[in-house]
């Protein structure tokens, strides 16, 4: 059974694992994904690159307000409409707004986290609108009537057998794991679509302040044709993709490319940065911008700016061995997994106790922080949110107790001795607390030692006998 | 809990820093770093046991009577040194006794092959040895050959590889009891490389990523047992100890 986002948290966890398919499919994925990076990163200098990388996105997030006003400033002076957005409902509505002025009735769109963040298609088909996702991971998951597990690879958690199943189901296509010819098969149901769609959306990658360009990265080409052949384009850019300049664009294009798919640079880039003008060959007759801020301001005001300096590469999805087990879905709604969706889903959220279980769904091994292009500290920020998340009494009571009674007990040695000499007479009546009885429902507890380790060195300390020999 | 569950870490890794030369003491009333409580998101009690810790080491360490900590654990160690300092406040006093701690706490291969240059001496292992670097160890402090380096001088041993090395165990402190159905596929995945390097033991730096795979090795029955690099080296493993062998009369209720 795959995994449903609105179950609670407990029970993905448990379809996820109960999941061969997926985890078989998440296994390959990650691993070839991995390995492709290793070697990206093998052929530059890397050191150098998360250098430069971090320093223009830490340029980016310190004069965000002065940036922001800048693009805004040019997108405007080359024809755009630019419309700001507070949260979600804002943003679905000017979208929804522009739909009706222009009478939409198709729109295509290119592969977007923040579209999904919003849940724009759902509002725009109550509308009676016709939405048809074009990236080809996002056409699959699409048709499967499912959310993207990925924010690179949405369909990730997909072996091309199954993907091979749904398309005979839902195409009528003959069996195949050939992915050339799935891919030619979506290419043949989208060809239409592009020629009839009233309006493009996409996401951004990078929005550069300089110039009032917006960067959309891709590998199919379907970004282009998104952003250039309907007749109006809409692209929504959280805050925080603004960068100042195209050198920087070009930098974070770099980093990200080898980060998550391990190529020297996408296949596409795609800039554009106004609507058609009396002479070109092509464009969209109007161009609007919506600058969504939907939480990211709350990311700064909680002093998590580091999370901010993402570029969603997906680098910390692909080496998380959480993700590998459990996959984008079990994160749940948000679009957002793996390390960096444990950390921004719940900082994006008014009370971060709506995800109060992400910050928790990692072992803080750290692989996530040795690969980030931007030098995010992972781990630190998921130990912060935790402790916020318990200063907010998101934690249970018997936890809390615990802890408390922990703490207070390691501070007095006295206390300490007696208890930890006696362990072993309340082993069993510990075995029956929650936090033992769990560890025990798969692995068997140790034993505590006959004689604590303090007691034996001091035996040996006063018998003379030191610890030299055994 | 090496105090309490494996006192014989703490004699092996006190006898291989005697051998190497080493002055052992064990200061009375020390108990816990305090990484449990903030691993769980308690950071004021985590603090509180901080405190504790740094009253107990600060005074030998400021009067001369101690020149250096050593733990055989590398994430105890990573909390001391990288998690200390963020616990306190830059106007208060722990801070900087904190700090002064934390530049002088090391892991026990990194001591004893960085600082005592440990020489080799008798130990034996008849079998084959592989190594999972623990992850606050390799990621959070860089240390990685020194347990390498060390356990190449065991005698009789023969070092084979472990696929996929780097990958976490899956223990992760509150995160084995929070996520534990996760935290044991984890280590079921690291049980099967574990199987796949053909390895009689493997040795780590860290007892609680030693306790998780044990648990699951005594319950799922896999033949590659994990093992402290200090009892290799100080030539102790116990043959079989009895802990975490799946429950016997003594708990009867186990399971």
């Amino acid at each position: 059974m795959p995994v449903d986002v609105a179950a609670p948290y407990a029970v993905r966890v448990r379809q996820a694992l109960a999941d061969d398919a997926l985890r078989a499919a998440l296994d390959r994925a990650t691993e070839h994904l991995r390995d492709r990076r290793a070697q990206a990163v093998a052929a530059v200098d890397f050191h150098r690159l998360r250098d430069q990388t971090r320093a223009a996105r830490c340029y980016a997030i310190e004069h965000l307000p002065d940036l922001l006003e800048q693009l805004e400033g040019n997108l405007i002076a080359n024809g755009c409409q630019v419309h700001w957005a507070r949260d979600a409902a804002e943003a679905v509505g000017t979208v929804l707004d522009i739909a009706g002025v222009h009478s939409v009735s198709d729109v295509v769109k290119s592969k977007s986290m923040v579209t999904e963040e919003i849940g724009l298609n759902d509002a725009l088909q109550r509308s009676g609108i016709d939405v048809v996702e074009t990236d080809l991971g996002e056409f699959i998951v699409q048709l499967a009537g499912e959310p993207p597990s990925h924010i690179i690879t949405p369909v990730i958690h997909k072996r091309i057998e199954d993907i091979s199943a749904l398309f005979g189901e839902k195409l009528g296509t003959p069996p195949t794991t050939d992915p050339a010819e799935l891919c030619a098969a979506a290419r043949r149901e989208l060809r239409s679509e592009f020629l009839v769609a009233d309006m493009g959306i996409s996401g951004c990658n990078f929005a550069i302040a300089e110039t009032g360009t917006i960067c959309v990265v891709t590998n199919e080409g379907n970004g282009r044709m998104v952003t250039s052949l309907p007749p109006v384009y809409v692209a929504i850019v959280g805050i925080e993709k603004v960068v100042r300049r195209v050198e920087d664009a070009v930098l974070l294009w770099q980093a990200a490319s080898r980060s998550a798919t391990g190529q020297d640079v996408s296949v596409y880039f795609s800039l554009c940065s106004g609507p058609r003008r009396r002479g070109d060959a092509d464009g969209p007759d109007e161009m609007h911008v919506i600058l969504l801020d939907n939480g990211r301001s709350r990311i700064l005001e909680r002093r998590y700016g580091d999370a901010a300096l993402c570029i969603r590469c997906g680098a910390c999805i692909n080496v998380c061995p959480v993700y590998r087990e459990i996959g984008g879905h079990t994160y749940g709604r948000t679009p957002y997994s793996g390390p960096i969706g444990a950390v921004i889903t719940p900082l994006l959220e008014y009370d971060p106790r709506a995800a109060r279980e992400l910050p928790f769904a990692s072992s803080l091994c750290g692989a996530c922080r040795d690969v980030c292009p931007a030098k995010i500290d992972l781990p630190r920020l998921l130990l912060d949110l935790r402790s916020d998340l318990v200063e907010r009494r998101a934690s249970p009571i018997g936890e809390r107790a615990a802890v408390r009674a922990y703490a207070s007990f390691v501070r007095r040695p006295a206390l300490y001795r007696v208890l930890a000499s006696a362990a072993r007479r309340f082993a069993r009546f510990a075995r029956a607390l929650p936090p033992l009885r769990t560890w025990a429902r798969t692995r068997e507890l140790p034993r505590f030692a006959p004689q604590r380790f303090a007691d034996l060195w001091r035996e040996r300390r006063d018998d003379g006998t030191g610890s030299d020999e055994e | 809990m090496v105090d309490t569950l494996y006192p014989g870490v703490g004699l092996a890794a006190a006898s291989l820093l005697r051998r190497s030369g080493a002055d052992v003491v064990f200061p009375d009333g020390q108990t816990c770093c305090g990484q449990p409580a903030l691993n769980a998101g308690y950071r004021n009690d985590a603090r509180r046991v901080a405190r504790h810790f740094v009253d107990i080491f600060h005074p030998p360490l400021d009067d001369g009577t101690i020149d250096a900590i050593v733990a055989p654990s590398g994430s105890c160690v990573a909390m001391v040194k990288h998690q200390y300092p963020r616990l306190f406040e830059d106007d208060d006093p722990y801070r900087r006794r904190a700090i002064e701690i934390g530049d002088v706490t090391y892991e026990l291969t990194q001591y004893l092959a960085d600082y005592l240059g440990f020489a080799p001496g008798d130990a034996r292992y008849a079998g084959k040895i592989t190594y999972h670097p623990c992850c606050h160890l390799l990621r959070e402090l860089g240390i990685d050959a020194q347990p390498r380096q060390l356990l190449a001088k065991i005698q009789d041993a023969e070092l084979v590889e472990l696929p996929d090395a780097e990958e976490c165990c899956g223990f992760g402190g509150v995160f084995a009891i929070k996520n534990a159905e996760i935290s044991t596929a984890m280590g079921r995945r690291k049980a099967k490389n574990l199987a796949a390097s053909g390895a009689d033991v493997v040795a780590l730096c860290d007892v609680s990523c030693m306790t998780h795979l044990n648990g699951i090795r005594a319950r799922d029955g896999y033949s590659c047992r994990a093992v402290h690099v200090a009892e290799l080296l100080a030539g102790s493993p116990e043959s079989e100890p009895a802990d975490q062998e799946p429950a016997d009369e003594e708990y009867p209720d186990a399971g």
